[in-house]
């Protein structure tokens, strides 16, 4: 009742992602058609070509599309964020059952009829094309009818590399720890694939009974897909011109926030149309902004010195707010903004019960409890160097056993749940006051600061000047307290990242 | 002999194998204009082998096959197979093809005009006793298998070719039609001259049809001989078929085959 409603209010929303969603499958299945039939047509004429090939086709769908995307983003380049690499992954999961369908339809043929045909003097092509192809019809259509079904079920993965679709809102809702969210994007992407199956079974039933309406029945594919590809493109958005600004966010509830701020206030005080690549996993707005698919967005001080350019964690943040701003202007043209002025740093958090209970306060104090307790960290924390490695190496900490690696998300809810003892948020997580968790402080002063700034492309700010005035509007007015409030007004109260920066940029 | 009765198909010392393992012997005979020559066997003989060896569908290991005088090596598979017609015993009709349009299948590869290939479909249709008006239009599924079997004749003869090759035409049909078939098919044959090399494992239908028998046994052809002479020839094998046409059908070797089909005759 409540996604309903939920979906009623965000159709506008809800209309877009589906389209994206759409589009997304559209030239996926189209491509795995357009490479699928004539490569499993050539595997019925090269024979020794079908074990090899087919066996490629396999291990093609087995391979895990987060790693797929990493490996893609170097060897497109520029495109390599946004709806290509979705595409390829989905392409290439899409071509299994197309390939497979083909070659067994072709080769399923009554062994007799394929007889007459080559006894009544038909050439190979004739064969092909005149018997063997239209007899395999139904059973190709079978395969690609597969290919869009699963391929609608998969292209939600596609809103990890900012290619949109209906997996926007389930990423968000399961960061959020949002049903509501989750639901509203699972549900209408059931639907379609429910509405894909039946609609395509009776393009694929017209076709079984071989009379004289398989031409009708052409006809009606040829025209939905006609229909289809005008639908599609006519969504489709317009070419970037020099009067676009693309604004990128990474894939947390607060950066989606800052990038509804900094997309906001460009559209507000600027006359430039603002393009929103938001929730892009690991490194890719760094790589994004380098690359030119990004102008904007906002990084942390911390993991610009650390993580990109692989310097030593050191705690002054002044120093390594002017280390970052020079260094990225003289690499790669990108120009530091004046900090926005809340420190989102690791937070080493516990119960709150456990903390009064055992008189915790720093993180020195849990050194004699660590060897029993269980630790649970968000994939980034594990495998940054800033992160868990140097953190227990500071501290001379040891747990029970290797962290719980999670969605950071789920950590809270893991913590919260006592499935784990300790887990490291983020220092602005609107998380940390409602589920009465407790911060412990770093009393070596391990974590170097995390300094939000907004990071913008020289060429943006050469073109366009009015770009650096308004997003001066922003730096020094955003405090920790504000960012928690904000945080908590998406993550607790479920509003949404828009409304909620509308709302702050309106009493600022 | 006469020019009339000159072989139209040759077979010179032919043997087949197929990974080491021989199905045909050094097989010799000769089909002359006009006669039907009747491949006698048991399941697994070699004539079926034999039979596909004459419009390529197969290359002999060792030997010559020689279609109008000259060695099938020397012919362009496409352009024999479309001067032979064929028939077998599923009918292999296609499917998805209505009755017209697989009659009318070597005329159109040939490249007829439109009105002459649909003229040509009347006149077949009419030859096997088929109604055009009622059958042309249908797909085979909608017909007895004696109508099948009967388009299956139609689409073998609609380039006129003087070579009909049929392996076990009639053996999935049920006794009352296969009679009915195999004396349309003697009198056709009669009527239009044709040459016709027919697979069976059916002795009565061999010496219903036969001009000559070619008695096969593990890939030997081991008697050749009219049916007058095959009646009272003393060749063990011979004798056995001959033994098997006085037990009451199905014949014994092959059950299946001899059992009344589902499809009604018409």
């Amino acid at each position: 009742m409540e996604t309903l409603r939920f979906l009623l209010d965000n159709r506008t929303d809800l209309a877009k992602l589906c389209l994206e969603h759409v589009r997304l499958v559209f030239f996926a299945t189209l491509a795995a058609t357009l490479v699928g039939v004539p490569t499993g047509i050539l595997l019925t004429r090269k024979r020794w070509l079908a074990r090899p090939v087919l066996a490629l086709a396999n291990i093609a769908q087995t391979i895990p599309s987060l790693a797929l995307f990493g490996f893609l983003i170097p060897v497109l380049g520029a495109y390599g964020i946004g709806a290509l690499p979705a595409v390829i992954a989905l392409f290439l999961y899409a071509l299994l059952p197309i390939l497979r369908n083909t070659h067994s339809g072709i080769d399923g043929v009554n062994p007799s009829v394929r007889e007459a045909a080559r006894a009544m003097g038909m050439t190979d092509w004739q064969q092909l094309r005149l018997v063997e192809l239209p007899l395999a019809v139904p059973i190709v259509l079978a395969g690609i009818r597969v290919a869009v079904v699963i391929s609608i079920g998969t292209a939600t993965i596609a809103a990890a590399i900012g290619a949109g679709g209906l997996g926007t809102w389930i990423f968000r809702g399961l960061r959020m720890s949002d049903d509501r969210l989750i639901l509203a994007g699972a549900i209408p992407a059931a639907a379609m694939a429910l509405l894909a199956d039946q609609a395509l079974g009776g393009v694929e039933r017209s076709f079984k009974r071989p009379r004289r309406q398989l031409a009708k029945a052409a006809a009606t594919i040829a025209a939905v897909m006609v229909a289809l590809a005008i639908a599609v493109f006519a969504g489709a958005p317009k070419p970037a011109t020099s009067g676009t600004v693309t604004v990128g966010s990474k894939d947390f509830t607060e950066q989606v926030i800052l990038g509804e701020l900094v997309a906001q206030i460009l559209e507000r005080d600027t006359g430039l149309h603002v393009e929103r690549r938001f929730e892009l996993g690991g490194d890719l707005c760094h790589r994004g902004v380098v690359a030119g698919n990004l102008d904007v967005y906002v990084e942390y001080t911390g993991t610009a010195f650390t993580t990109v350019l692989k310097h030593p964690p050191i705690s002054d943040p002044a120093v390594v707010y002017r280390a970052v701003a020079e260094e990225y202007q003289s690499r790669w043209n990108l120009v530091w903004l004046p900090p926005l002025g809340f420190d989102n740093t690791f937070a080493i958090l516990v119960r709150g019960a456990d903390a009064r209970r055992l008189g915790l306060r720093t993180i020195s104090d849990v050194l004699p409890l660590a060897p029993q307790w269980r630790a649970g960290f968000g994939q980034d924390f594990v495998s940054r160097e800033d992160g868990y490695p140097g953190f227990t190496r500071a501290y001379g900490l040891r747990f029970a056993g290797p962290p719980s690696e999670m969605d950071l998300s789920l950590t809270y809810r893991a913590l919260a749940t006592g499935q784990v003892d300790l887990i490291a948020g983020n220092a602005t997580d609107g998380l940390i006051d409602k589920l009465g968790l407790v911060q412990l402080q770093d009393d070596r002063r391990y974590f170097p600061p995390y300094e939000a700034a907004m990071v913008v492309r020289g060429e943006l700010l050469e073109r366009s000047p009015e770009v650096r005035t308004a997003l001066a509007r922003l730096s020094g007015r955003l405090t920790s307290e504000h960012m928690r409030r904000l945080n908590d007004a998406c993550d607790g109260e479920h509003r949404s990242p828009a409304a909620v920066a509308k709302e702050f940029l309106d009493n600022l | 002999m006469s020019a009339a009765a000159r072989p139209i198909v040759l077979f010179e010392t032919v043997s087949f194998a197929v990974g080491g393992r021989r199905i045909l012997h050094e097989i010799e005979l000769d089909v002359r204009e006009g006669e039907t020559v009747v491949l006698l066997g048991r399941s697994g003989s070699g004539k079926t082998t034999t039979l596909r060896l004459v419009n390529r569908l197969l290359d002999p290991t060792s030997g010559t096959v020689l279609v109008e005088g000259r060695s099938t090596r020397d012919w362009d598979p496409i352009r024999l197979r479309r001067g032979i017609g064929y028939v077998i015993q599923e009918t292999g009709l296609f499917p998805h093809f209505t009755v017209a349009e697989n009659v009318a299948l070597v005329p159109r590869l040939e490249g007829w005009t439109e009105a002459r290939q649909k003229a040509r479909v009347r006149e077949l249709l009419e030859l096997v006793n088929l109604d055009p008006e009622e059958h042309a239009s249908r797909l085979p599924e909608d017909l007895s298998g004696g109508q099948r079997q009967r388009v299956g004749i139609a689409r073998a003869l609609a380039a006129d070719p003087r070579l009909l090759l049929m392996d076990e035409p009639f053996g999935a049909l049920d006794p009352l039609t296969r009679s009915e078939l195999q004396r349309e098919l003697k009198s056709l044959a009669r009527r239009l001259g044709k040459t016709i090399l027919l697979v069976t494992h059916d002795v009565r239908e061999a010496l219903l049809l036969a001009t000559r028998i070619a008695l096969f046994r593990e890939g030997r052809l081991v008697v050749l001989a009219t049916p007058a002479e095959i009646r009272s020839a003393s060749d063990p094998e011979a004798r056995a078929f001959l033994a098997s046409q006085s037990a009451e059908e199905p014949s014994a070797e092959e059950p299946a085959a001899g059992q009344p089909a589902t499809q009604e005759g018409e």
